[in-house]
């Protein structure tokens, strides 16, 4: 059996023209983070263990690790998937540093992850699901 | 998103020319003659949208005899199935979404 196990992560930053204790609120409050992420039960408590509600159906297992208000906000991101080319554990941290009047608002989303070859060749059965996502993205870019 | 992921998303945003990609990645190569008969348009439209996936490196045809045979190049969908472009590009759009909710709450 193939256990090859890859780290990767992502860094998405943008500075956001409300300061930090805005964007704070933004974050951690359930209402405030279903208008801009997924449906939650987020509570601003380490250890405490919510579900964020993607619209297609998915439910991450998330545990939130790491809280300094109005600085830095980590959780668990895992989503538990059949075909090992979605399945996901990732650690998200958000990181807000004062710039100006603003914020400079920096996610990191650290993944481990099995090796991605599956998606791949053969693997046709993850097509379907593949555009209906695929539609999801650009019906958003639209 | 890099400007390849603009342009495979653009190609595949259309409905038909999504379907014609579809049938060749479930069910190999074809002819154009092959995709129209199942296809809802008419010939010429469906060689137009061959000739977009393969101006976005989606398909490769092969001429044989008469025929020109076409089929799905599934390793140029990588940069879309690759984990952390996916990734990026959905922080990206949630980001949006974040800025325009911060907006709001001013009021």
């Amino acid at each position: 059996m193939n256990t090859t196990t890859e780290t990767r992560s992502v860094v998405v930053e943008r500075d956001i023209r409300h300061p930090p204790e805005k964007l704070w609120r933004a974050l951690t409050q359930p209402h405030l983070i279903e208008e801009w992420l997924m449906k939650n039960d987020f509570k601003a408590v380490v250890g405490h263990r919510f579900n964020l509600r993607g619209e297609w159906g998915g439910v991450l297992d998330c545990e939130v690790l790491e809280i300094e208000p109005n600085r830095t906000l980590s959780y668990t991101w895992n989503f538990a998937h059949d075909d090992p080319a979605y399945n996901m554990q990732s650690v998200v941290t958000f990181t807000l540093t004062p710039k100006g009047a603003g914020t400079h608002l920096r996610m990191e989303q650290a993944g481990f992850r099995p090796d991605q070859k599956q998606a791949f060749g053969g693997a046709k059965a993850g097509w379907e699901q593949f555009f209906t996502k695929l539609e999801q993205v650009v019906g958003r870019a639209q | 998103m890099p400007k390849n992921h603009d342009v495979l998303f653009r190609t595949l945003a259309d409905p038909t020319r999504r379907a014609i990609f579809e049938r060749l990645c479930r069910e190999g190569e074809q002819t154009v003659g092959a995709l129209t008969a199942r296809a809802r348009v008419s010939q010429p439209a469906v060689s137009k949208h061959l000739g977009v996936l393969k101006q976005a490196g989606l398909v490769r045809d092969r001429q044989e005899g008469r025929q020109i045979h076409y089929s799905a190049q599934l390793s140029a969908l990588a940069p879309l199935i690759d984990w952390t472009s996916r990734m990026a590009g959905f922080w990206e759009s949630r980001f949006d979404k974040l800025e325009d909710l911060l907006k709001r709450m001013d009021q």
